[in-house]
């Protein structure tokens, strides 16, 4: 497999999205998901899909489970001589594919569940999310040959290089069971073919899907990287997850509070808000995080334990649509493709730019 | 003649057919270059003390005049040029040191020129300024590490002072003295309307401008001329400055001349005496001198304003604003070796400092590699000569910039140089009365308004080509700039991409 | 109704008011084959003290003296603006010695003239006006004209 990475060149591109999540928390097979992305085959162009599912580790919850490529065997080794330093490793394993000749040139697809070494983290003191995504950006900088495309607990992304229909008959998802999915189809105008390029885009159990092309990305990048984060890929779905991280995270916003740092409203919008103390906590977050705000057009889906947020650029430049039917709430960038999980959906909308659509799953339902 | 005789740098070049003799070119002369020949019934020139500031050139109501440069030329010399040649004559026949005013006119490289800026095609749609909403909004000022919370969950929202910007541009420090009443009148009153600010510089603040306070920046500067505790009130926001681009390591210079009247009164010294600021401050000798200026400033002012430090872009500038950047200031200023003056030794303001654009690039990269680049916001100034000079500015990574010479050929300024012979014919750099009336507020800050409110339009369009609407997600954009005309050093100091690439 | 004003603060005694008026009203096109090798008639003129400059010209008075002076009816107020007939003017002298202002004067030929705002020539707006180069000279309606 041709391992020639992307961050070499930023690569723009058009594309394909949907989730689907289920309030009660009840499982759903990936083959749902799978058939939404059908109809929307025209938005891709066959260089790259993906999806990630939440709650599909049942047995391992506690552990985070790793999802890496490997050039190949020996990679793999060297990578496992790193990860035995600072993890105990629970279970290690191929993640099991189906040979279709429409995805070829497959790395090695491995997969760990892990849990961080006890006197690793008293060492470094760090909490064990730091630690985790310490550990990951270090192989994905450091250690060749090795790329963990999926970090987080009771979670997986799937992803590679072909069409997103595809790439999910060749991981099997139909069966695996998740209260949650989220898919993606590329569209890049160039490529070198390199299935880490694929979304989503994961750091520990976030997870973004997008679909557009911000013009504020390299402000956004030189800025997050203040902060210890890497834009190795050089693309919009990293930076934006990583934002997303560092606000939701490590500045603890909420989810409300991070969508009004990147598609923050107008001036003239704040100027004219009845609330005067929602007006204020907006001027008040524009002017903190200035190189946070996200131009351009965008419209993502953020995958998290419990939930998902999906959100569009405030000049609505990217389409998105939300449906649902009893506990299940469905969002595509097409009607069509909400049709295709659900044919009776209700409620079909399309949500403001700038307004965070925010699902999470009932509260005590266990996960 | 005589040894020293250097032939006059000009001629007037007068069209007899067009010349009705109506002596506006002689009245409106200060260096006294026309005058009315009844002998011969027309008028004359003598162009000896022409310094082509082209005031009679604009009056004539036939247009019968020209200046152009004399072609009485020493024989040709690539390494000896003829002015070369002449400073030497006039250093031999007077054993001065060579004054000039205005900024660096010498071919060296302006970087401005080398980077061209993207614009969105098919992948990403441009956005429209003349539909679409387009911010070009800014605060200026230290931005807090930690969101911090009330009992009841809500964000606090505490924010140290700002500077709020209507656009990222403000009108930089030029002293009273150096430039007339008249001139801060106009600045001071467009700075209002534009919701900008202007800079007193550092011959203090007439009291008739301290009803534009809110729009003002006061500057206290080495030799602290008008400095007590009124004038740090009156403005918005105190500016220490530590240097300017057009003398590194040197303080500023007003010729005894010009210290008449309210200037004198106004800088607290007495009349006649030449302004010579001290080359440093003479309470910092190092850093830790600045942080204990910068916060006597805040305890002075309550810390109710931001403080700016504005340094010359020297070597290792880099290191200097990491140093500013943690010494307690809100913004720091930085001033290219374009930077303009009323008065400066020549080879000073030739030979030191560094272009604006390589020392903004370095500054900003090095800041955001230590992690403090929140500390302070950047402001960059010598020379911005346009909107898109601002724009790559922006994109380069600076918050605001400031301009100056910009702004005094808004007010009628030609850029003739002799500022420091106290006779601009334009009203701006003089202090006499009959020449300062040449410079009516009402149209001078009308003027200013329409450059900034031109500056903002075009600002807006090479924005909305970039598929950017709020000026924030501009900063620090480089992979909006490329480079042509460079070497793989200099872009790599830029950290732009060659064209193409 | 809008008058000619001064304000002297911004006068710079430059003269250039003087040559635009004796142009607008010479109804030539070219100003250097106009006023070149020639005494000028301005409706305008400047008054200079040692630190002040002023520009003086009919103030259109809503009273006028000269009107009521003048042996050959030659001046009259219409719609607020005071005219000569040229070609009654018998160049008696009495408007220039009665105006209290000094704004009127003969012209080359003997006959007196004065400002007419620019009304009756190609100008349109006061030539002063446009050419002032400091905005010294305004054109506005004020409260109680003299």
């Amino acid at each position: 497999m041709n391992m020639e990475r992307e961050g070499q060149v930023r690569i723009p591109s058009g594309c394909a999205i949907a989730a689907l999540i289920s309030r009660e928390g009840r499982m759903m097979s990936g083959e749902t998901i799978i058939r939404a992305m059908k109809p929307m085959h025209e938005r891709s162009n066959g260089l790259g899909g993906g999806f990630a599912g939440y709650g599909i580790y049942p047995e391992y919850r506690e552990f985070y489970a790793l999802h890496l490529f490997f050039d190949d065997h020996a990679a793999r080794r060297e990578c496992e001589v790193f990860l035995k330093e600072y993890f105990e490793i629970v279970k290690s394993e191929i993640i099991p594919t189906r040979k279709i000749p429409e995805i070829t040139d497959e790395p090695v697809i491995w997969r760990y569940f892990l849990a961080p070494l006890k006197s690793m983290l008293f060492n470094l003191q760090l909490d064990e999310k730091e630690f985790v995504a310490h550990a990951v950006m270090k192989i994905n900088t450091q250690i060749r040959g090795s790329y963990v495309f999926s970090s987080g607990k009771n979670m997986g992304a799937f992803k590679a290089v072909g069409y997103p229909e595809d790439v999910g008959l060749f991981y099997n998802l139909e069966e695996y069971e998740g209260y949650s999915w989220t898919a993606h189809g590329r569209y890049p105008t160039n490529t070198p073919g390199w299935w880490g390029g694929a979304h989503p885009f994961t750091l520990l159990d976030y997870s973004v899907v997008h679909n557009g092309e911000i013009s504020s990305y390299d402000a956004n990048r030189r800025y997050i990287e203040m902060f210890g984060y890497k834009c190795t890929l050089q693309t919009d779905t990293e930076v934006i997850t990583y934002i997303l991280d560092y606000l939701v995270r490590v500045q603890g916003l909420t989810l409300n509070e991070a969508a009004n740092v990147i598609a923050a409203p107008f001036w003239s919008t704040i100027a004219g808000e009845k609330n005067r103390e929602a007006a204020e906590r907006h001027a008040y977050l524009r002017t903190i995080f200035p190189s946070l705000l996200i131009t351009g057009p965008f419209s993502i889906v953020l995958g998290f334990t419990g939930g998902l947020m999906a959100l569009n650029d405030r000049l609505k430049l990217r389409s998105m649509v939300v449906g649902e039917k009893d506990d299940r709430v469905f969002i595509a960038s097409e009607e069509a493709a909400i049709r295709a999980m659900c044919a009776d959906a209700e409620n079909i909308y399309s949500p403001a730019g700038g307004e965070p659509v925010i699902v999470r799953v009932n509260e005590g339902v266990q996960l | 003649m005589s040894v020293d005789f250097i032939y006059p740098e000009f001629e007037v070049i007068r069209n007899e057919d067009r010349c009705i003799a109506c002596r506006v070119c002689e009245r409106q002369c200060a260096n006294e270059v026309h005058f009315f020949s009844p002998e011969r019934g027309k008028m004359m020139s003598d162009e000896a003390k022409c310094v082509d500031c082209q005031r009679c050139v604009s009056l004539c109501p036939t247009r019968a005049l020209k200046i152009v440069k004399s072609d009485c030329a020493l024989r040709e010399n690539a390494n000896w040029q003829n002015n070369t040649i002449k400073e030497i004559y006039k250093q031999a026949s007077s054993g001065g040191v060579l004054l000039s005013s205005m900024g660096n006119p010498n071919p060296l490289p302006v970087y401005w020129d080398r980077i061209l800026i993207n614009a969105s095609q098919v992948t990403n749609p441009p956005i429209d300024p003349l539909r679409e909403p387009m911010e070009t909004k800014v605060s200026l000022g230290k931005k807090p590490k930690k969101i911090t919370r009330d009992e009841s969950g809500r964000i606090v929202c505490s924010l140290s002072p700002q500077i709020d910007l209507q656009m990222p541009v403000m009108f930089s420090a030029m002293s009273y003295g150096s430039i007339s009443y008249n001139a801060h009148a106009s600045l001071a009153r467009a700075a209002t309307e534009l919701g900008i600010r202007y800079n007193t510089g550092e011959g203090g603040l007439h009291e008739d401008f301290y009803q534009y306070g809110k729009n003002t920046i006061v500057q206290v500067a080495s030799g602290r001329f008008g400095v007590h505790e009124a004038y740090l009130e009156a403005g918005s926001a105190i500016e220490i400055k530590m240097g300017q681009g057009a003398k590194p390591g040197i303080g500023g210079h007003l010729p005894g001349m010009k210290i008449v009247g309210d200037v004198s009164r106004t800088r607290m010294i007495p009349e006649g005496c030449d302004a010579i600021s001290p080359a440093p401050h003479h309470d910092i000798y190092s850093i830790e001198d600045l942080r204990q200026l910068v916060f006597s400033l805040k305890e002075a002012t309550e810390y109710r304003k931001p403080v700016i430090v504005k340094v010359a872009a020297v070597h290792n500038i880099a290191a200097i604003a990491s140093g500013i950047a943690r010494s307690g200031a809100d913004i720091i200023a930085i001033d290219g070796f374009r930077g303009g003056t009323g008065a400066a030794p020549t080879r000073i303001r030739d030979n030191v400092g560094i272009p604006i654009e390589l020392a903004l690039a370095s500054v900003d990269q090095h800041l955001r590699d230590e992690g403090i680049r929140d500390n302070v916001s950047l402001v960059v100034g010598g020379s911005i000569r346009s909107a898109a000079d601002v724009v790559k500015a922006i994109a380069l990574g600076a918050d605001a910039v400031y301009i100056a010479t910009a702004a005094l050929l808004a007010l009628g300024c030609h850029l003739c140089r002799t500022c420091q012979s106290g006779k601009c014919n334009w009203g701006i750099a003089t202090q006499r009365p009959d020449l300062v009336k040449r410079l009516n507020p009402d149209i001078g800050s009308q003027r200013l308004v329409n450059l900034m409110t031109a500056w903002r339009h075009e600002i807006m369009e090479l924005m909305g080509g970039m598929g950017i609407n709020s000026i924030e997600a501009l900063k620090g954009n480089r992979l909006m700039l490329r480079g042509v005309n460079m070497t793989e050093k200099e872009l790599e100091i830029l950290g732009i991409s060659h064209a193409g690439a | 109704m809008k008058r000619v004003y001064v304000n002297e603060e911004w006068c710079l005694g430059c003269h250039l008011c003087e040559y635009n008026c004796a142009f607008a009203n010479s109804g030539l096109k070219d100003m250097a084959f106009a006023l070149k090798g020639k005494p000028i008639y301005p409706r305008i003129h400047i008054e200079s003290g040692e630190k002040i400059s002023y520009a003086v010209s009919c103030r259109h008075c809503e009273d006028p003296i000269c009107v009521k002076s003048c042996i050959a009816g030659a001046l009259s107020k219409e719609d607020g603006v005071i005219r000569i007939d040229r070609n009654r003017c018998v160049g008696c002298f009495t408007c220039v010695l009665v105006c209290p202002y000094g704004a009127l004067a003969p012209n080359a030929d003997g006959v007196m003239q004065k400002c007419e705002l620019c009304l009756s020539n190609e100008c349109g707006e006061p030539a002063c006006v446009k050419g002032c180069p400091n905005k010294a000279i305004v054109y506005e309606e004020r409260e109680a004209a003299v």
